[in-house]
């Protein structure tokens, strides 16, 4: 029971250090909810995030840039898991908050689907596939519905050796 | 709120210009301003945007790398501008879809300039093109290719 509370506290360290990480993530002040190994991002409102005054709606670029940060971290976490379940050296790295190098974007096509209205964001990435060199994902944001997404994101990622 | 929007794009749309000048804070656009894009100009068809380095907007801590989400938020907006300053009386437009490829990390300490073109306009789609680059658009950061929706002045709509 005691190693379990203990590797729940090294995740939720873990996860809170790779958010901190990147300075984008804070400027855009976004979160990462865990439950087992899937990531809910949020990106809460602020008025500095509108792209049309007078609508008003959230840029598109920051709709897409959600997006990215999402699938980037989903899959900068599941490589952090990977190495907290290994053990030994590569657990200890990230114990000490050294992360494996970031995944590179190589193509991003967002579909916008709605307009984003001034409340929080929520978004959720699926790995299609995690290969040795490229992942593929798709990401979902959405606001207060989960079944009326405003966004769907498909992209590459190179995967850092 | 048509008028008052075709004010405020008024104020810096319909001006070429080049990146020899350091061009104009986007203050009608919040979150655009909110991160430096400059608008260097926004004529026939073809928009200038440029974003000064900001440490706050890296994605990767280790390279100093701006994040990917910048450089969309900077094509994404220069798509769109793209197509406000086309030759044709526009209220506003929406992205409908991007797609974006990323050639090569941007240099770490140097600004990124976009240039985008609107190539198409339909009766309601736009659809526009951009690079974005540091020096040599021939040697792109980033492409992008987008649709957007367009909205008319109402009495334009008959």
């Amino acid at each position: 029971m005691n190693g379990l509370a203990e590797r729940e506290a090294a995740r939720a360290q873990a996860l809170a250090r790779l958010t901190e990480a990147v300075p984008y993530n804070r400027h855009l002040a976004v979160r990462f909810d865990r439950l087992g190994d899937e990531l809910t991002a949020r990106l809460p409102f602020r008025d500095d995030l509108v792209g049309n005054p007078l609508l008003p709606a959230l840029h598109g670029g920051v709709i897409g840039a959600f997006l990215e940060i999402t699938a980037l971290m989903q899959l900068a976490w599941d490589q952090a898991l990977a190495a907290m379940d290994a053990g030994g050296d590569t657990a200890a790295e990230i114990a000490a908050g050294r992360f494996p190098p970031m995944p590179k974007t190589v193509d991003i096509t967002v579909d916008y689907l709605r307009p984003g209205r001034p409340r929080e964001s929520f978004a959720r990435a699926r790995v299609q596939k995690a290969g040795r060199r490229v992942a593929h994902l798709h990401v979902e944001a959405w606001q207060e519905e989960r079944l009326r997404p405003i966004a769907m994101l498909r992209g590459n990622f190179l995967m850092q050796d | 709120m048509a008028d008052r929007e075709e004010d405020t794009l008024a104020a810096f749309i319909g001006a070429g210009g080049s990146f020899e000048d350091e061009g104009e804070l986007l203050t009608a656009l919040p979150h655009s301003r909110e991160i430096g894009m400059r608008l260097h100009g926004a004529k026939d068809g073809v928009a200038l945007l440029s974003i000064p380095y900001d440490e706050r907007l890296v994605g990767d801590p280790e390279t100093g790398v701006l994040h990917g989400g910048v450089i969309t938020a900077l094509l994404d907006t220069a798509c769109g501008l793209a197509v406000m300053a086309s030759r044709t009386r526009l209220t506003a437009t929406a992205t409908l879809d991007l797609r974006i490829d990323y050639m090569r990390p941007a240099t770490r300490g140097s600004a990124v300039r976009a240039r985008a073109e609107c190539y198409r306009l339909t009766r309601s789609i736009g659809f526009a093109r951009a690079v974005a680059f540091h020096e040599d658009p021939a040697d792109p950061v980033a492409s992008a290719a987008g649709a957007f929706i367009l909205e008319r002045p109402k009495e334009d709509a008959a």
